[in-house]
């Protein structure tokens, strides 16, 4: 976490590192759509951003997504504009994918995978996380 | 007393259903007991609902719309209503209770930015 004095100092220019921790699977619950327009606005803001897929959240970002019979929106194939929104760091946790059955083949996006130990290390870096 | 810490507050769930909101509500409290600040609260997801004034619990149970619109008030902690996540949940100017307001996720972002921590309350 950032020492708070050395926030105090350098006011304007403020770069935090940022994650977003996308938990859930698409449809069940709004977090991982709401989530997605959380993202899509602190993108416009010059930060260190980046997101990872855990849980039944790596559902969320899995290929060939039909909604319509369930009548939700699909906006899985949105997470594809955010490497082009500043958003390019974007992990997957493996246990996650390896529990479901997943391979990065089944995934709309070009992520990195890493362990879950990675992902605490990760986590811990971050001044800001963003559960969704 | 040690650091004095700037605190930002993101609340993600509404009220009763979870205790997301009363845990957050105790924990603003206890931060400004400590002589920290609270620099804003910021409704999300079905959290905006701990903003509508069209609750009314039974009279043996704690209020916690009311509980917020208090320390709004009387501490002058901004609370945020996300607008899209209002629009969605029927939350709008008209149903909201005294002390909060209505604006966008760039305020989110902005309690992010310059708060020491960002405390998120949810399930």
């Amino acid at each position: 976490m950032a020492n708070p004095e050395e926030i105090e100092e350098s006011s304007d220019e403020i770069v935090k590192k940022m994650m977003f921790v996308m938990r859930k699977a698409p449809h069940g619950t709004i977090n991982p759509y709401e989530g997605l327009e959380v993202m899509l606005i602190v993108a416009a803001y010059d930060q260190d951003l980046s997101a990872v897929f855990l849980d039944d959240g790596v559902y969320a970002i899995k290929k060939g997504q039909d909604p319509k019979e369930i009548g939700a929106k699909d906006f899985s194939t949105t997470f594809r504009v955010l490497p082009g929104y500043g958003i390019e760091k974007i992990y997957v946790e493996k246990e996650s994918l390896e529990n479901r059955g997943l391979t990065v083949e089944d995934l709309l996006l070009e992520v990195e995978v890493v362990d879950k130990s990675e992902v605490t290390k990760l986590m811990q870096e971050q001044d800001v996380l963003f559960p969704f | 007393m040690g650091v004095k810490l700037k605190f930002g507050i993101l609340i993600l769930e509404g009220p009763y259903q979870h205790q997301s909101s009363d845990s957050a509500y105790n924990f603003a409290i206890a931060a400004l007991e400590k002589g920290h600040e609270v620099s804003g609260v910021f409704l999300y997801n079905d959290g905006v609902n701990n903003a509508t004034s069209f609750g009314d619990p039974p009279q043996d149970d704690r209020n916690v719309q009311e509980k917020w619109s208090k320390l709004a008030q009387e501490k002058g902690i901004d609370i945020v209503v996300c607008i899209a996540a209002g629009k969605r949940r029927g939350l709008i100017d008209d149903n909201l209770i005294k002390g909060t307001r209505i604006s966008g996720l760039g305020q989110l972002t902005d309690l992010a930015i310059s708060t020491d921590r960002l405390v998120t309350f949810g399930d």
